[in-house]
Order: C-alpha cells, then structure tokens, then sequence
C-alpha cells in the first residue's frame, strides 16, 4: 500500500465512521421521540376517526366508514350560524388589531417618543394581565352602555386585549426592516402617510400577516370573552356553540361533536401552516427580559 | 451664531413629531376606554359590595377591606389558591419547561423525518383551539377511552378519579409547543465555537448539556418561566370546558373561582377581588424570576 492509498483509506475512514454508525444514543433518541409523538397524536386522531365513524366511542378506533356525522353537523342551523358568528366576531378583532397594531408600532420603532421605553414595558406587563380580572369591570360598562350581545362591541374587547402583544409583535417586525430608505424618503420630500403607505407597509406586510394570523387564531378560540359578553343563540361562536353541545346532547352523538370540532379546528391550522415560515423569529427571546 | 439662528432648529437630535402622537391616538383610546381603565375600575370594584342582580347591583359600596377578611376565612378560595399553584408549578413551571427542553434537544438530534413529523403534531396540538383540546381530552380520559384502556382499567373515569393530574397534562399537552419553541430558538442562537470546543476537548453528551449549553441558555429559561406562568395562571377555557371545576371543586382554580363567584353567584365585588389575588401571585412570580436570574450570574 502506497503512502498514497494509506492516505486515502484514512480519509475515507474519517468521513464514512460517522455516517454509517448507528449509535445507541441516536437509536433512543429518535424512539423517545416516536413515543412522545404519539402521546401528541392519540388524542387528536381520536377526533378524526369519531368523526367518519357510524358507530364512535370514547376510545380510539378504526372507523365503520361513513359521511352521516358531516351532513347532520352541516344541516344544523346552530352549527352554520355559530360559525358566521366566529367568522364576525375573529374577523372584526384581527381588522380593528391589525390596523391599530401597525399605526402604533410604527411610530414606536422609528420615531422619537418621550418615555418610549416605559411605554414598551408597560405593553408587554399589560399583555401579560389575566382576562379574568377585566371582565367583570368590562361586563358592567357593557351593560351601562347598552353594548351587551354585540358580535360587534364584543370585538371591540377582543381587540383590546389582543393589541398590546400585537404592538409589541408589530415592533419587533419594523425593527427589523432597515430604516436607510425611509430616511432617502424623507429626504426627498416624501410625507410620512406616503413613507407609510408606499414604503412601510409592503416591506413589512410578512409581519402584518403574521399579527394578523395571529390575532385571528386567537380571537377564533376565544371562549370566556364572548361567554359572558353574549346571550342570544345566533349570537353564540363556535367554541361557546361546541361547549353547549357537549353539555347538553354530545354524550350522546360523539360523531356530530367530533366533526364539528375538526371543521372549527381546520381554519386555524390552514392558517397556522401558512404564517409558520415567518413565525419563527418571534421565538427569539433570549435575554429580553435582563 | 446667527448662521445657526437662520438654519432653524437642529436637525442632528431626533425631535418629536406631532404626526407621531397621531398615530398612537387610535390604539390609546382603545387601550385607555377598554383595557387601562377595566384594571383600574377593578382595582376599586375588588374593595366593593357590587352583585349583579338585586339591590346590591345599583347601591353598592365601599367596604374597605371586608373582602380581604372574607376571603381568608374561605375555605374554598384557599384550596382554590394551592389548587392553581399546582397546576401552574406542576403543568406549566416543571411540566412545560423540562418536556418543552426536552423536546427542542431531542428534536435537535433527531432524523430529518422524525423532527418534521414530531414537530409539527406537537406544534398542531397548540394550534388547535382550546375547546377542541378540551373535547379530546375529555374523551381520551373517560372511562372506556383511550387512556383507560392504554392502561388497562377501562371502568376508571380518570376525569373523577384523578382531576387534577388530567387537566394539567391536558394543558400540558397542549401547550409545550411554546416552550419547545422558545428553546429551539434559543439553542440555535447560542455560539457554535464553545460546543464545538466542549465536543473537541472529549466531553460526553451529558456533561455538554450540564456544564456548557444549560448556562448559557440561562436567559431562555428565565424568559420561558416567566412568560408560561404569566400563561397559565389564568387558564380558564380548558379547565372550565372538562370539568367547570369539578368534581365538587377539585379543579377549581382561581379563574374558575373568580368567574364561578361573579357570575354564577353574582358576586361581581368579591370575584374582582380574588382576580386582584390572580394578578398579585403572577407579580410575585415574576420578580422571583427576575431575581433568580440575577443573583447567579
């Protein structure tokens, strides 16, 4: 063997070894993580089988195919009329959120404010305070203004409580969007409604969906807010409509309730899917609170 | 000196613009009408007699302190309290920390295919709205669900026979996804040159975790605590959806209470003030944090 050849062998030796071992510790990992895995999907997979299932139970199984439970849910009208309530009530709080998120977080990033940072901390305390301890004070202005069972009013809450992590979630985007061409905007005569309108809002609009994806998922799941604040049944957004159901008859039909849950479940996965390769950066929190 | 005078003010300080306030006015007044002034009216309400029906609801007053008083000889808001401790400790604290960690350094190791298809049911689970999380958990638990048969008593009703164990994997359950993310985050955002110099100098797996990537994560972890237990000290939908604090009050936890003793007992004075409990116990916490962060470093 040539000094040549040795050469190439060990070469070789340095670059297979690690590629062909499987090693215990790698074999465990990835089998801790099969475990865990379906520790996640059991629950979930429940709901898919029940809902294409004639004869559902409590516990996970093969379905007896069949498309009954999806026509009952799509036949009731309390079903069709929650949805277009959450459908009211998600889309009002992400347009009021967004559009209030992103006039503030503008001036935030860029503009000088006096005492900019205490009002930065004091959003980020106020995303943190519980909803339970303003909804009853919020539950007795509603009623002094007349505004109790609106989709509408009742959004205009959702929206507060959302905005204060949108601001911040809104910030953090413009942030990260060099200011150069603003300020060659400004210098070349441009106003700041233009600068906004022209410059800000497309280099910025991966973050103003993912704000607004964000407040949408939110706002679709809320359940304590339009709890309290609403009464009429036409009134009543999916997850106050699936909880009644499963209060009154869904013991009994767990095909209809497993199917109802999975269609209110979908649109915010499509969403979730569709953000997902922006939302990354939001995780970035190493150090924020020092 | 009169040149300056001609050229108008400085231009190299930023200055205030009015244009500035004018956008902030939209979110202010929303903040201001329902957020800001809700936690301050609650700040007076938390020390009235308000109900809300009957005469209380229009006559209601001042009464000092008699809440303060009344709710340390209730016994139910004192289990109420240690019963949300556990579940913020156990469920949030220790459970959503260690696995959501767990999960990121697994993942981190893991086949190309295991971590796309582990990562995203578990990042599903967190997607899904809360009462769909609350629906298949509460068939999962039941007796004659999967988990009875998983492990072999298919006539226990976990729901009943262990409460507060089930809504806290529940919760758990579904929400690592936001601590396995924040510390995805954080372990590709720590300096490659001192894991590879760890790996190069012959130290094991265990001891780079322990002594290398555990410190510097340090800030990860602390911002992780403090953003799941401001999270989950005010979980109400899960918890009510399962079991509306049952069986007798056994998951009663605090948001429950506060809800429980507004409106169903119309209570509404006495709620706020066990909700200003709820926000005093999130404050507390945090500084805990912030000081454990700090006296180490």
């Amino acid at each position: 063997m040539s000094a040549v050849e040795a050469r190439r062998a060990g070469a070789e030796k340095l670059i297979v070894v690690p590629y062909s071992r499987v090693s215990p510790a790698a074999v465990a990992t990835n089998m801790i993580l099969i475990l865990l895995g379906s520790f996640f999907l059991l629950p979930m997979l429940w709901m898919v089988f029940a809902s294409v299932d004639s004869n559902p139970d409590w516990a996970i199984k093969l379905p007896t195919p069949t498309l009954a439970n999806f026509t009952d849910v799509l036949g009731r009208a309390d079903a069709i009329s929650s949805f277009r309530s959450s459908l009211i009530l998600a889309g009002t709080t992400t347009v009021v959120t967004t559009v209030l998120a992103v006039l503030a977080a503008y001036p935030l990033s860029r503009m000088h404010i006096p005492f900019k940072r205490a009002f930065m901390l004091a959003i980020l305390f106020a995303s943190g305070l519980p909803v339970s301890m303003l909804i009853v004070p919020v539950y007795q202005m509603y009623v002094y203004f007349g505004w109790l069972d609106s989709l509408y009013t009742t959004a205009l809450f959702l929206a507060a409580s959302s905005l204060p992590f949108a601001i911040w979630l809104m910030k953090n985007f413009i942030d990260a969007v060099p200011a150069e061409l603003e300020q060659a905007a400004a210098i070349d005569g441009a106003s700041t409604a233009r600068i906004l309108r022209e410059l800000v809002l497309p280099l910025t609009l991966p973050g103003i969906a993912v704000t607004a994806i964000y407040t949408f998922i939110n706002a679709w799941g809320a359940f304590i807010i339009p709890f309290v604040l609403t009464y009429s049944p036409d009134n009543q957004p999916g997850p106050v409509e699936i909880y009644n159901f499963m209060g009154s008859h869904g013991l009994f039909k767990f095909g209809d309730l497993a199917v109802f849950s999975l269609l209110f479940s979908v649109p915010v996965i499509v969403l979730y899917l569709f953000m997902s390769r922006y939302f990354s950066g939001a995780f970035n929190f190493g150090g924020a609170v020092k | 000196m009169a040149v300056a005078a001609g050229l108008g003010p400085r231009l190299d300080r930023e200055r205030f613009q009015w244009s500035s306030l004018a956008m902030l006015a939209p979110a202010l007044a929303l903040l201001g009408v329902l957020f800001i002034f809700p936690v301050l009216y609650s700040g007076y309400l938390g020390f009235t007699d308000l109900a809300l029906v009957g005469s209380r609801s229009r006559d209601y007053q001042f009464t000092g302190l008699d809440n303060v008083t009344r709710m340390l000889s209730d016994y139910v808001f004192i289990k109420s309290s240690w019963l949300t401790i556990i579940f913020v400790v156990g469920s949030a604290i220790v459970g959503q920390t260690v696995l959501g960690m767990a999960l990121a350094i697994l993942l981190r190791n893991a086949l190309v295919s295991v971590r796309a298809v582990i990562g995203s049911i578990v990042i599903v689970a967190w997607v899904l709205p809360e009462i769909t999380v609350a629906l298949v958990w509460y068939a999962f638990s039941q007796a004659g669900g999967t988990l009875s048969i998983l492990l072999g008593h298919t006539d226990t009703n976990f729901l009943v026979a262990v409460p507060m164990l089930i809504v806290s994997l529940a919760n758990l359950w579904r929400n690592v996804a936001f601590s396995m993310l924040v510390f995805s985050a954080g372990l590709r955002n720590l300096p490659t040159e001192v894991l590879e110099a760890a790996e190069v100098e012959g130290a094991s797996a265990w001891r780079r975790y322990r002594m290398v990537i555990l410190p510097l994560l340090k800030p990860t972890i602390v911002t992780n605590l403090l953003l799941v237990t401001i999270l989950n000290l005010s979980e109400f939908t899960l918890i009510y959806a399962m079991t509306q604090g049952g069986p007798g009050i056994e998951t009663m936890t605090l948001p429950l209470y506060v809800y429980q003793e507004a409106f169903v007992f119309h209570q509404l004075g006495y709620g706020t003030a066990i909700s200003l409990v709820l926000v005093l116990i999130g404050a507390l916490f945090s500084l805990l944090f912030v000081r454990a962060s700090r006296s180490q470093v």
